[in-house]
């Protein structure tokens, strides 16, 4: 955040999706999923921005907004000096070939009936990329950057392996060469010996094409492994972002150290650390949130306060940012003070 | 960023790529489908009724209105192998002949019946809002009207050709297909390869045409297999109450004009009787085959 | 310590697929003691569920066999088992927890009833006690306001809930064995954290040995005393959990340990990449004599293609079945 302006890539101020839900009758009121609430983040180019939260906190629908596949409700996302929201028909369809997704189901996210090498050329055709005949080339090229043979191009997305099919996944991101791809859970649905193959091989793209990464995943290990900043999203809020380091040495939020705590470890001093915590409760439900702090039922620390005013995302020290009434200015978090 | 320098690299994994189980997918379907008995069985059928009123008149030299011999001779008298009807007409060249005219009203009609149904689904289920809402209270509109009344009023508005015929059954049973493709689609619409489409750039013709269409069709061909079978039964029910073209003979022709005789003479009945249920019996296992040789899950494993 | 409860030996399964016999466990030894808690891991597709099934007396007969083996439960060989027998076994001195809490609850019960049913099936309990029986289950699993949520139906219920119905099922009758095959990899962190602390105290306060299975290591290392690690419907490693997580020796378990990025409190600023396991799992039908870990393996030479290496103990409870290990403790 402290880097200049043009380093930015993307841009995002005040997101917010709504969802209306339909009446249940005509009499009732009508209620709203308030999936992405007052969002605001930016990806500097060349960085990974990670999104970490719980299911349902709205971590999907913010990269479907930035990729504009969900309506946006309010707020200013730029790309760039590309205004986002306003762009529409023609020129928005132009603008999607400067960035790319690459979904969480391998299985779902490739069409069953088209072939692999189809599939990665498809987005050259639409968006006009290289010459005609210079295509195939290009796909045969991609094929060999992901870790696929050029000749399973003939194949169709049944006859490969989860692992694989992601691999596809990435080779059609990339084909029309995006300068950000979001991964919304881009390993979540693979096997753990899988998962490590395609880190890496999304390490080493970036690293070759200066790609710009929003990425996604609900699994802090993968997030602390492949993201410089990180933001924790709660039921459609950002509570606490800060870059790759402090956030794991020094997470502020009760709700990020209390993420922190829950995730299994194999390594014991984690395991048996003295501050580790247990949630009560499940997330609760994003329709119509009620005001104050959105943590303030599982919180350990909240009080009356906590209920009555919603704390903003206030920054304590350069690049860390928290939304949590009882985190002092001087970043001392309520579960240090105990 | 540049401490990602690859030195475990991803590409080219070895065994990765080797175990890839490589069978087309069209010889996939032939397999599970031979692998329903009953739906190999059903084709045969549908093959040998389709075989009999393509070459009917290559084979046969004779004219199904001709009277041939005295009328209501029992199977096999005076060389008749299914006798005759109350006209003297042979009712083995009449079922022949009246094969030619079903299948083509039935396969009209559910040609009809498919293309009006799949669009006004595909339009609704990819659209959704007032779209669906406009297209779905159309839909519930002709789904309330009785089809067969329907289809007769339509029929006796205009001259009872068999365009006509064809067209009246397509119109009243398009209903069920529309509901089927709008369920797909709004199904579809969502999955992540839809999504994908859309991020790179497919427009909204593309993406219902060439993107969700080929997907949704599947359980559309197990119920236009079906449709055949329904408009068969309508056309016969049409014919028996007088209201197809009277020039041309149909098994519903045949049973309806030898309703008198049923006592009598029940083969006149029967006959034409049987061969509407093989026909329609078979479309059933030919639909029951495709559900098996679709399905994915199958398959996959 | 304790007396062995539950003994696998030497079982074999196979499925005939389109493809041929696929050997979906094979040679597959294992004890359970009373009160403790047995991970088992791998990749997925290495037969964990089917381990889990075979002892539940649930694989799937056909496409599946049982090729061998015997599973004593208290020196009774269940395999020989009758039907009737199982079905009291089963629920009674065995229960299982599934992965999908969303698709394991009967939709059009509520989960009082549910939990009911399987008291009065096996216990023959009265309907009040049995009700009764629900309501404690329901409080013990830490439903909050179990009074009220016992009339509720699955659909009304989170994830987690679920799961907690479920275990609360599975515990009905108190059995000696629970089997948990991925208990919590369809919820969050946070409430599966819930869920370990839940399982943990039960098995504390009732004794009922548990057979954990997961994918992951930090589960395991949370939940299990001891740790049997699966690859292709075999045992390649077991040993206690610490030796397991410090000391791996197979190199499979070594992949899987090192392939994670694990969430560490001080993360480095440099980021090397991740060891891979190149490739993935074979098909069980098409495995050959060697090691079926060879292809994938960087250790591998010419015996490992050719001769299945044998499980052999290196230490007190720990066993590999490796023929790099095995010459090195022959040197
Ligand atoms: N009905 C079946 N027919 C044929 N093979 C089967 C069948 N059920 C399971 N298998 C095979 O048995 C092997 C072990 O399956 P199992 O479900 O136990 O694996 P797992 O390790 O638990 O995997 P996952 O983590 O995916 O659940 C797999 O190779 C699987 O393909
Ligand atoms: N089209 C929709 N209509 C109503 N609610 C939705 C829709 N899409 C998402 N939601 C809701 O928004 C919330 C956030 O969803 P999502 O971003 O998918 O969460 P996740 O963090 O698991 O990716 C969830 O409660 C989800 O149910
Ligand atoms: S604002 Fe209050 S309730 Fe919210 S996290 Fe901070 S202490 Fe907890
Ligand atoms: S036996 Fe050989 S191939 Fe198998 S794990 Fe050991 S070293 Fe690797
Ligand atoms: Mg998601
Ligand atoms: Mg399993």
């Amino acid at each position: 955040m402290s880097a200049p302006d043009n380093d930015v890539l993307l841009d995002v101020q005040h997101l917010k999706v709504h969802f209306q839900l339909p009446r249940k009758n005509i009499f009732a009121k009508a209620s709203k999923v308030h999936a992405v609430d007052d969002v605001s983040f930016q990806v500097r180019r060349g960085t990974t921005l990670g999104i970490v939260g719980e299911s349902g906190s709205g971590k999907t629908t913010t990269a479907l907004a930035v990729m504009r596949l969900t309506p946006v409700t309010d707020g200013s996302m730029h790309l760039g000096d590309t205004d986002l929201v306003a762009l529409e028909g023609e020129a928005l369809r132009k603008t999607r070939s400067r960035m790319q997704i690459i979904f969480q189901d391998p299985y779902s996210s490739l069409n069953p009936r088209v072939r692999a090498g189809a599939i990665v050329r498809e987005p050259m055709d639409l968006m006009n990329i290289g010459a005609p005949g210079d295509r195939e080339g290009l796909v045969g090229e991609l094929f060999k950057k992901v870790g696929l043979r050029p000749e399973q191009q003939a194949l169709f997305p049944h006859q490969f392996s989860g692992g694989q099919r992601q691999r596809i996944g990435v080779a059609r991101a990339l084909a029309t060469q995006p300068e950000l791809v979001v991964c919304d859970e881009p390993v979540s649905a693979l096997d753990v010996a899988i998962q490590a193959q395609i880190l890496n091989l999304l390490r080493s793209l970036q690293a070759e094409f200066g790609l710009t990464y929003l990425f996604i995943s609900h699994d802090l290990g993968v997030v602390q492994y492949m993201c410089d900043e990180i933001a924790v999203m709660y039921l459609g809020q950002i509570v606490e972002q800060a870059d790759r380091i402090s956030l794991f040495t020094e997470p502020l939020h009760p709700y990020t150290w209390a993420l922190l705590s829950a995730v299994p470890s194999a390594d014991p001093a984690v395991r048996d650390r003295a501050d580790r915590v247990r949630l009560v409760g499940d997330p609760p439900s994003p329709i119509d949130p009620p005001p104050g702090c959105r943590f303030a039922g599982r919180c350990p620390f909240a009080e009356a306060r906590c209920v009555a005013e919603t704390p903003s995302l206030r920054t304590i020290r350069s690049g860390h940012a928290v939304a949590c009434h009882l985190v002092s200015d001087d970043g001392v978090p309520p579960q240090r003070r105990r | 960023m540049s401490d990602a320098k690859n030195t475990t690299p991803s590409n080219g994994s070895p065994g990765d790529v080797d175990e890839i189980f490589v069978e087309h997918p069209f010889r996939q379907f032939v397999v599970m489908y031979m692998r329903n008995y009953a739906a190999v069985a059903g084709l045969f059928v549908f093959v040998l009724i389709v075989g009999a009123a393509l070459f009917a008149p290559l084979i046969l030299d004779l004219d199904p209105f001709e009277m041939v011999d005295a009328p209501l001779l029992r199977p096999g008298e005076g060389g008749h192998l299914l006798g005759t009807d109350n006209l003297g007409r042979d009712l083995f060249v009449a079922i022949i002949y009246g094969a030619r005219v079903t299948m083509a009203v039935g396969g009209a009609a559910a040609g009809i019946t498919l293309v009006i149904g799949l669009t006004i689904g595909a339009m609704a289920g990819y659209y959704r809002g007032w779209v669906d809402e406009v297209l779905m209270r159309i839909t519930e509109f002709f789904q309330v009207l009785p089809p067969l009344l329907l289809a007769m009023v339509l029929v006796a508005l205009f001259s009872p050709t068999l365009e006509t015929v064809a067209i009246a059954i397509g119109v009243v049973s398009w209903t069920g297909v529309a509901r089927l493709a709008r369920a797909e689609f709004l199904r579809l619409r969502e999955q992540e390869f839809v999504k994908a489409a859309r991020s790179i750039g497919a427009r909204d013709r593309r993406i219902i045409w060439l993107v969700i269409m080929p997907n949704a069709l599947p359980p559309l061909i197990v119920n236009a297999a079906l449709t055949v079978g329904i408009a068969i039964l309508f056309e016969a029910a049409l014919s028996f109450l007088g209201l197809s073209d009277p020039n041309v003979m149909s098994w519903g022709k045949l049973i309806g004009d030898n309703r008198d005789y049923l006592l009598d003479a029940p083969w006149t009945i029967t006959f034409p009787g049987v061969a509407i249920f093989l026909t329609v019996l078979s479309m059933s296992l030919i639909g029951d085959g495709l559900t098996d040789a679709f399905n994915p899950k199958l398959r996959e494993r | 310590m304790a007396e062995t409860l539950l003994k696998v030996e030497d079982l074999a399964v196979e499925f005939d697929t389109r493809d041929g016999v696929a050997k979906v466990i094979d040679n597959l030894n294992i004890k359970l003691d009373a009160g403790e808690t047995l991970g088992i891991v791998g990749e997925s597709g290495c037969g964990k569920s089917m381990t889990a099934l075979s002892i539940m007396g649930l694989v799937p007969i056909p496409p599946g066999r049982i090729a061998g083996g015997r599973i004593l439960l208290d020196g009774e060989d269940l395999l020989e088992a009758s039907e009737a027998r199982m079905r009291q076994v089963r629920g009674n001195e065995i229960s299982m927890i599934f992965q999908e809490p969303m698709t394991s609850l009967n939709p059009v019960y509520s989960i009082g009833n549910q939990i009911a049913e399987t008291a009065r099936l096996h216990e023959g309990l009265s309907r009040a006690d049995a009700h009764q029986r629900a309501l404690e289950m329901l409080v013990a699993v830490g439903i909050p306001a179990a009074e009220q949520r016992i009339n509720e139906f699955p659909h009304q219920m989170s994830g987690g809930m679920r799961q907690r119905v479920m275990i609360a099922m599975a515990l009905a009758c108190q059995p000696r064995v629970l089997i948990a095959d991925e208990p919590t990899t369809a919820l969050d962190v946070t409430v599966q954290a819930q869920i370990f602390d839940l399982l943990n105290d039960l098995k504390d306060r009732t004794g009922t040995a548990i057979i954990m299975i997961t994918h992951d290591m930090g589960a395991i290392a949370e939940m299990a005393q001891r740790v049997v690690v699966m690859y292709a419907g075999r045992i390649v490693e077991q040993a206690d959990v610490d030796q397991i997580l410090t000391d791996p020796r197979h190199p499979y378990t070594q992949g899987l340990i090192r392939c994670v990025p694990h969430l560490t409190q001080n993360p480095t600023v440099e980021r090397p990449p991740l060891l891979e396991i190149p490739g993935v799992v074979p098909p069980l039908t098409h495995l050959g004599t060697g090691c079926p870990f060879a292809p994938r393996c960087q250790y591998a030479d010419a015996q490992c293609r050719a001769e299945m290496p044998p499980s052999k103990p290196i230490d007190d409870d720990h066993a590999v079945a490796c023929w790099l290990t095995e010459r090195e403790t022959a040197a």
